[in-house]
Formats: structure tokens, sequence, C-alpha cells
């Protein structure tokens, strides 16, 4: 294997600190289009974490589990900007906080 | 024969009718509908009197077995005898002139057909309950009047003092009617039929004068009566039942629901005589109830109510003559009573209509010159309630006075306070009539008396004057009573002269006024004596505050029972969690992701702390 070698700890690192950011914009974001990138970040870090791993010892599960996030991702996104939509028309806003109906 | 099951039909058809309109018939429909159905109700009993005066001959007709369990097969059966001739002829006679008279009362009222519907109920349900054979179907119709007596007194319901005058109608009567069924059930257990004509024979054969059980069961009935005729101690819902429309007071409070206690006691008349106890307390009930409400209704200042004081006393008097055993007397009082009191209500009807709904007498006056008609007719009316000579009241009220004096166990007290009643009568009756009619005129009436007003005005007036030479197909129903031939004249030219005196006291005190009424009235004895007289004897405050009071503070008592507050405490907790439970749901989607990430952070370091 040639090339730059990175070592494991540094793409883990990388890949927790993608996941925090991605969960602290989801717990402090109000607007739903930017709760849906940072879920996405969140899919991605942990897609990271699974190649790295994967690259670390010669496995192809790695890559293939990476495949199945991009996937899902991309379903969930579907769905997502579907709601998207929905939420724009229904409310006039991409406030989530708006849309608290459901409150007991 | 089919005729007979036509008469109650007519009315009970008409009123179905009308409520299955709801009040969309046009007016004149409802109006035709109802007056029509009592006419030729009317008509019917006219030709069954008819038959019934040429051949003599009791009728009885079997519609159908009402209920079949074991060998009590009570009917749908009628019993046409010379006493239910008199009353149905009273019933659809002047039921019909009053239905005539409401078409003009109640013309600008919006539940037209409403009021025509309940009337013609009533006058169906009457009818059941004087030709029922058997005294369950009796009973039938004695709580079917009941209910409409009810429903007419809070026809205006949206006044919440009429609807408390029905429900006090309603409850006080219910009193005596729930002696009356335990009366019905005695006697079903002990003589094993309620067909009133085997009964009596049954009651005959096993029971003697004297025996305990007689007394007993006509004690129960004789509850029921006072009740249904607002006799002490029952008599206090009749003054509220005034709150209804003026013609159906005239009806049902006065000439017909009202005297179905009366009924009752003379249909079964076997029964009482077997328990002279209870004959004794008739008559003594009658004769304190005539003498109270005779003296309530000198004080009062209502038109209205002084006529239903006057009522109460007056069924005093057919109690008194049941008491004593002159039931044809008794009978025909009930006769006379029905046309001069529903002409009294008819004619005070008439002043209120046209005196825009004003009830208090001392806002009358003068209305001689100006309703000619209605005064006329109060003036004919007020004459046979005093019992004037030669008008009706006067032969009915004279018969029950020399049976009083004939009577031989009891000495001539029960005379001697009929006299009195008579007395206070006439002076309470003219006072209404100087009163109203006579002095200076404080208000203008704004209409008149019209056709369908004058006309059963006039017809009651003839009844009224002349109804005393009606003779009445009796003889055969009643036991005969002896012959006044003993009395001795003194006696009756007492019982004339009475009346003649009430009147011209009343002339000296409110018209003449020779005596002023006021330095009687203004000093502290009179003061008193008439607020204590206003207030009906204190009779209600003393329901009131014995009976009505305790029980609301017992209920009020038992709505925070202990044993309840065991559950409900149980209840309150739920509650609680639930509150807390609900406000974590917030319905906000950041919230819901921030507590599942704090909860995995929780659930990972337990894990973690575990694995170590």
């Amino acid at each position: 294997m040639g090339g730059l070698q990175v070592p494991m700890e540094h793409v883990q690192v990388l890949a927790a600190l993608l996941f925090s950011c991605g969960l602290l914009g989801l717990m402090l974001r109000r607007n739903i289009i930017f709760m849906l990138m940072s879920l996405e970040v969140m899919l991605n870090s942990a897609a990271l974490a699974f190649v790295a791993a994967g690259a670390k010892w010669g496995q192809a599960d790695g890559q293939i589990i990476f495949l199945l996030i991009l996937a899902v991702a991309a379903a969930e996104i579907s769905v997502g900007l579907g709601l998207v939509l929905q939420i724009q028309r229904r409310f006039k806003t991409l406030d989530m906080d708006a849309a608290n109906r459901l409150r007991g | 024969m089919n005729s007979l099951a036509l008469i109650p039909a007519f009315p009970l058809i008409s009123a179905v009718l009308l409520m299955a309109s709801t009040g969309r018939l046009p007016r004149q429909l409802a109006a035709l509908l109802g007056v029509g159905s009592i006419g030729l109700s009317a008509f019917c009993v006219a030709s069954v009197a008819q038959q019934f005066l040429a051949d003599g001959q009791v009728r009885e007709i079997t519609l159908w077995t009402w209920m079949a369990v074991d060998n009590f097969t009570p009917g749908i059966a009628f019993y046409v005898d010379g006493l239910t001739i008199v009353m149905m002829s009273v019933i659809t006679g002047i039921g019909f002139l009053i239905h005539l008279y409401s078409v003009e009362f109640m013309e600008t009222d919006e539940s037209f057909c409403r009021y025509f519907a309940y009337m013609n109920l009533f006058v169906a349900a009457m009818l059941l309950l004087v030709m029922a054979d058997n005294l369950l179907l009796l009973y039938l119709g004695w709580e079917g009047v009941g209910v409409c007596s009810y429903l007419l007194v809070g026809f205006w319901y949206r006044d919440p003092d009429n609807g408390k005058a029905a429900r006090k109608a309603f409850v006080v009567t219910r009193v005596g009617d729930t002696a009356m069924a335990l009366g019905l059930l005695l006697l079903f257990t002990e003589l094993g039929t309620l067909d009133i004509q085997p009964l009596m024979a049954a009651a005959n054969a096993k029971w003697q004068v004297g025996d305990s059980l007689p007394v007993l069961a006509t004690a129960l009935l004789l509850g029921g009566a006072l009740g249904k005729s607002a006799q002490l101690p029952l008599h206090t819902w009749l003054p509220d039942a005034m709150a209804g429309p003026t013609p159906v007071s005239a009806l049902i409070h006065a000439a017909t629901m009202v005297t179905a206690g009366v009924y009752l006691i003379a249909r079964t008349h076997e029964l009482f005589l077997l328990a002279p106890p209870t004959m004794t307390a008739i008559a003594w009930i009658g004769l304190a109830t005539l003498l109270l409400a005779a003296f309530t209704a000198l004080a009062q200042n209502d038109i209205k109510r002084i006529l239903a004081y006057s009522t109460i006393s007056q069924i005093g008097y057919m109690f008194l003559a049941l008491g004593v055993g002159a039931f044809s007397a008794g009978i025909f009082h009930l006769m006379t009573h029905a046309f001069f009191k529903a002409l009294l209500f008819l004619a005070a009807g008439a002043v209120i209509h046209c005196l825009h709904h004003e009830h208090n007498i001392f806002r009358m006056g003068g209305l001689r010159n100006r309703l000619p008609v209605v005064f006329a007719s109060f003036l004919i009316g007020s004459a046979a309630l005093a019992a004037l000579p030669f008008t009706s009241g006067f032969y009915s009220k004279d018969s029950i006075l020399l049976a009083a004096w004939s009577l031989p166990e009891i000495e001539p007290t029960l005379w001697a306070g009929g006299l009195l009643g008579a007395l206070l009568t006439a002076i309470y009756s003219f006072r209404l009539v100087f009163i109203v009619f006579f002095g200076e005129a404080t208000t203008e009436p704004d209409k008149q008396a019209g056709w369908k007003m004058a006309i059963p005005l006039i017809i009651l007036c003839v009844l009224a004057a002349m109804g005393g030479w009606i003779s009445q197909p009796l003889s055969n129903v009643f036991p005969a009573t002896e012959g006044h031939a003993g009395v001795a004249h003194t006696v009756e030219y007492i019982g004339i002269a009475i009346p003649l005196i009430g009147l011209v006291i009343a002339y000296l005190l409110y018209l003449g006024r020779q005596v002023s009424i006021s330095t009687i009235t203004e000093s502290p004895a009179g003061k008193a004596l008439q607020k204590f007289w206003f207030s009906g004897a204190r009779i209600d405050d003393l329901y009131h505050n014995v009976l009505v009071r305790p029980f609301t503070g017992f209920a009020r008592l038992c709505r925070n029972e202990p044993v309840d507050l065991l559950y409900n405490s149980v209840v309150k907790l739920i509650q609680m969690c639930h509150r807390v439970l609900a406000s974590l749901q917030t319905g906000e989607l950041r919230w819901y992701a921030t507590s599942m990430v704090f909860g995995l952070v929780l659930l990972i370091a337990i894990m973690l702390r575990n694995a170590s």
C-alpha cells in the first residue's frame, strides 16, 4: 500500500468530531433543512469510521457498510425532503419549533 | 256502544297529531283540531247521556286486555253509570268552552300548538280516569292528568319560577299518589281484583264495618285524593299552580282535575262506608281545609290566588259532604262548582288578558263599565260561589250543610263550621268583585274580549245561574240518604241568610266604606293577622323548614361522603401523574432528539461502568 498513510487514530478522532458536529447541529438548529444536513453529516462520519476500520484490517466489510449507509442516507433524504415540502406548505415556515401540535 | 271508546279517543288522537306536528301546523288548523276534537267528544257524551237517561242502563265495554299476569288481568275497559255521565259531561262540556276560549286567549302565544296538544292530552287522560272500569286504568288516567298539569303549569317555562311551581305541583301530588298506589296494592293482595264493581262486592263480602283493613286501605286511597284535590295537608301546590295560563287554571285547577279526589271517593264509596273512622276524618279534613283556605283567600291580592284558595275551600265542602255520607250532594257541588269556578277563572282571565297581564286586584278597579260582559260573568260567578239564593251554588251548598246538620253522630260543629265558611266565602268573593269592578279606575283596558271569549262566558253564566236545577242521574249509584224532612225550617233560613250577611259585610268594608278596612289592617294585631293569612297560614314555610331544608342539607352532606374520598384520591393521583408525563410531551422535535441523546449517553455510561 503506497501513498499517504494516515494513522487510524486521526481518522477516528475526525469521525468523532464530525459526529459531534452533526449531533450538536441536530440539537441546536431550528431549521429543518439544517437538521437534515446535520443528519447527513452524522451518517457520513459513521461511514468514515467504517471505511477507515476496513482499510486498517484489510476487510471489504467496511466499504460494503459504507455503500449501505449511502443508500440509507439517500432514502432518508428523499423522505425528509418530502416532509420539508409538506411542512413549508402547512406552517409557512421551516422552523421546527412551530410544528409542535402534538404536545401533551 | 263504540261511541264510548270514541269519547277519549278523539282528544287523544288530536293530541298525538298536534304533538307530531311539532308546532308547524298553521294556527287555524291547530285550533280546529284542538277545539273540534273536544267538540266531537262532547257530542258523543251527549248521545251516550241521552241514551242513558232514556233507559237508565249501565254501559260496560272492554276494548282489550291491558296485561295478563296470572289471575291479574286489568283491561282497557270502560264502565259508564250515572256518576261517570255527570263527570264526562262536565269534562267535555266545560272543556269544550274552555278550549274555545283558549283560542283567543292564547292567540299571540308562540307555542299555540303545544298548548292545545297538552290540553287535549289532559282531557283524554281525565276521561280515562272517570270512565275506567278498574282502579289500575283509573290510576293511569290519574297520573296522566298529573303529568299534563305539570306540563301546563310550567307552560311558560322560560321563567324559572313557573318551572318551580310545576315541580312543586308534581312532587306534592306525588306524595299522595304514592299512598294511593300502596292502597291499590293492598286492595289487590287482600281482595284479588282491581275491577271496581267486583272489588266493592268482594270488600262487602269479606269485611265488616269497623274492621281495620278497610280503614287502612281507604286511608291510603284518601291520601291520593288529598294530594290531587289539594286538601290539607297537601294543598300547598294549588296556589302556585296558578303560574300556568288562566284557561288551564279554569279547566285543570278548578273544574276537573282537582275534583278527581272527590270522584275517587265517590266511585269507591262502598269501601269508604266500611270504614267510619276514615269518613269522619274526611269530614274534618274538609272542614279544616275549607276554613283555612277561606281565611287565606281573604288576605290575598292576586286575583288568581284568591280563586285558587277559593277552589281549595270549595273542594273542602265536597269532602265535607263525602265525609258525612252525602255523596250525591258532594257530586252536585262538584258540578255546580265546575260551572261557576270555570266561569270565574275565565272572567278573571279576560280581565288579565285585557289589562296587560295585570294580576294585582288593587291595580284594577272601576272595570264595571268598560268590560260589561266580563263584569256580568264575574258577578254571576261570585253570586254562585257565595251561594246567594237561587244560584247554582246555593242549592248544592245548602244540601251539603243540611246533610252535615242531619248527621246524627257528630254534633252540629260541622254544620256551624260550614256556615262560617259560607260567610267567609261571601265576604271574599264580593271583596273581589267590589275591588276589581267598582271604585275608581286605575288601569285602562287595551282591548275587549272577543266572541270566542264572550260565548263561553255567557254559556257558563247561564249554567252557573241555573245549574242548580239540573237533576243528576245518581239515584242508582249512591245509597239513598234520608230526606231532610226532619230539618227545622230555622236551619234552612240560617243557611239562606248567612251568604247575604257576608255580602252586606263585604259591601260595608270594601264599597260603602262605612267601616274603614284600613283601620283594621293597620292595627298591629290586624297587620300580623293579615300577614299570617297572606302567607297561607305559614304552611309553606313550615314545609320548607321541616322537609325541604333538612333534605337539601342531607343531600349536600352526601355530596362529600367519606367513602368517595378514597376513590377520588386514586383519581387525583392518576391525574397528577398524567399531568407530569404530559408535560414531557412538548411536541418539539429538538427536545425529543436531545432527550434521546442524553438517554443514550446515560445508557452507554452505565454499560461502560458495568463492563469495567
